[in-house]
């Protein structure tokens, strides 16, 4: 479980984060959703110790992450998945390789089951046949599915997801969304998923958290986020004339 | 607003601008030096860090090697001719040139002008490689497996450039002097036989030495503040370009400073 207790985060004197509090289950999708600017990359950003925030709390089944020393975080980060909104795969690396690398850099397996390892990662998001591409010679949901093989190679206790589809057709989306739906059920990660697309956050939001302005803003899930009397959530989820005319009709 | 008033705006601008400027360099050698604290580490894993610098030392330095050869042939056959041209009195005899030219290339042309070379070549590669590692968030991945992304990326280009450039530098070396040879042999600036002779007087080691300390000092120059710009990334692929260019242009002054302050330790 990862619990976040009045949490706040400045830039120079300009607040983004401001009294957030809430927590993510385990085995579970909890999406963060939000406009752009509203602050949940920032979150992200502070749950994953890219940035350090200001006050409050951030626990990791009960391990305060904030008050960790360099080497506490550093195992800690060991049992973190990301996958960053444009994959960051390694460019000089081969899709092999880049699934090796955190096996290679932070495990005691020996070669063979290392190799055992990804091969069975590559499998689970089906591409077993690209060991040998680079980055540059493979489509970007592609790079995507690389990118998520990538994050579970450690087994993972937390899987974080920023903007899982951003750039890839609804098509591909829901192909991720699958995914890490699939992943988060199976091995029991508290999986947290930045995103503003709404087709997402109703196929796969079992919790959802609305960002507004940097303050947590509506706590729900995707049953009710379309029903809820909310005026900035409404105006987010109805933004497009598609879905006010699906409104209007309903 | 009248005219002593005017001077004084101005002055006051000036001051501004040089505090600000003072600012900024030692912001900049504050954060260079933090990041070197953070470089130096043991590394995660130490047969992935032999492998590292095994494919520096290939990719920065070994593909240098072509380009590194042509351009000292040139310049040991160019000083040559020069210096045979500046040089005409009948008192001084042939294989003085010889000597002027080797001194000329040990001492200053192989090990700084191509080191300045290398600074732009590798330096641009080092940062642009970092910088756009940085900005495609490549280095917060890293960061985020628990791994010193700083030291993972900077250290072996150091050490690779720092190990192999003075290879570099000596290969340079000779063949400056086999492109003043050939200028002999076959331009008939003077006599090779002469020019041998030449290259052989009063040789001395200690400029050998002397070349190869400054070179390891440029190596690591230039690596480092290569590694410290393409770091310093932040943007798109706008920034990567000024911040390789920025990485080049700080390498080459500061290989030019430490060359002035090298020579006059080694040399004054």
């Amino acid at each position: 479980m990862v619990k976040i207790e009045h949490l706040y985060k400045f830039f120079n004197e300009k607040e983004v984060l401001h009294d957030i509090s809430c927590e993510f289950e385990p085995g579970k999708t909890n999406l963060i959703i939000g406009q752009s600017g509203s602050g949940k990359t920032v979150l992200m950003k502070c749950l994953i110790g890219l940035y350090e925030a200001e006050k409050g709390r951030i626990l990791y089944d009960h391990r305060d992450f904030i008050k960790m020393s360099k080497k506490e975080k550093k195992i800690i980060r060991q049992e973190m998945g990301v996958l960053f909104q444009g994959g960051a795969l390694f460019d000089s690396m081969t899709v092999k390789e880049n699934v090796m690398f955190p096996l290679i850099m932070l495990s005691d397996l020996n070669d063979a089951e290392k190799n055992d390892r990804v091969n069975f990662c590559l499998e689970r998001v089906k591409l077993q046949d690209t060991h040998h591409f680079y980055p540059s010679q493979i489509s970007g949901g592609m790079k995507k599915r690389v990118a998520i093989a990538r994050s579970i190679a450690l087994n993972p206790k937390y899987l974080f997801c920023d903007e899982p589809n951003s750039g890839l057709d609804p098509k591909t989306s829901l192909v991720i969304d699958e995914l890490i739906s699939e992943i988060t059920h199976e091995y029991q990660i508290t999986t947290i998923v930045n995103t503003h697309d709404m087709n997402s956050v109703m196929a796969i939001g079992e919790t959802v958290s609305f960002i507004f302005e940097g303050k947590l803003w509506w706590k729900g899930n995707n049953e009710n986020v379309l029903f809820t009397d909310n005026k900035e959530l409404n105006e987010f989820v109805y933004a497009s004339k598609f879905a006010q005319q699906l409104k209007a009709i309903k | 607003m009248n005219k002593i008033s005017l001077l004084k705006f101005g002055q006051i601008n000036v001051n501004n601008m040089r505090l600000n400027l003072l600012e900024l360099i030692l912001q900049d050698i504050g954060e260079y030096l933090l990041l070197m604290k953070r470089v130096f580490a043991i590394p995660e894993n130490k047969r992935y860090f032999r492998k590292q610098i095994v494919d520096e030392i290939n990719s920065l330095c070994i593909d240098s090697l072509l380009i590194v050869s042509v351009i000292s042939i040139f310049m040991g056959a160019v000083i040559t001719i020069q210096t045979n041209l500046q040089v005409e009195n009948p008192l001084l005899p042939s294989w003085t040139i010889g000597f002027v030219v080797r001194q000329s290339v040990v001492l200053e042309f192989a090990p700084t002008i191509i080191s300045v070379f290398l600074a732009g070549k590798i330096g641009s590669r080092i940062a642009s490689e970092i910088g756009t590692m940085k900005v495609t968030e490549q280095v917060d991945a890293l960061e985020t497996m628990g791994i010193n992304s700083a030291s993972h990326l900077i250290f072996p280009k150091i050490i690779g450039c720092s190990l192999i450039n003075p290879l570099l530098i000596v290969i340079s070396i000779f063949l400056g002097l086999f492109g003043g040879w050939c200028a002999c042999e076959f331009l008939g600036t003077i006599p090779s036989s002469q020019y041998i002779e030449g290259i052989r007087s009063w040789f001395v080691l200690r400029d050998i030495f002397y070349a190869l300390i400054k070179t390891f000092f440029f190596a690591f120059l230039m690596s480092s503040i290569s590694g410290f710009w393409g770091y310093k990334t932040t943007g798109g692929a706008l920034e990567v370009g000024k911040t390789s260019t920025q990485a080049v242009v700080n390498s080459s002054f500061l290989i030019l400073l430490f060359d002035l302050i090298l020579t006059q330790i080694f040399l004054g």
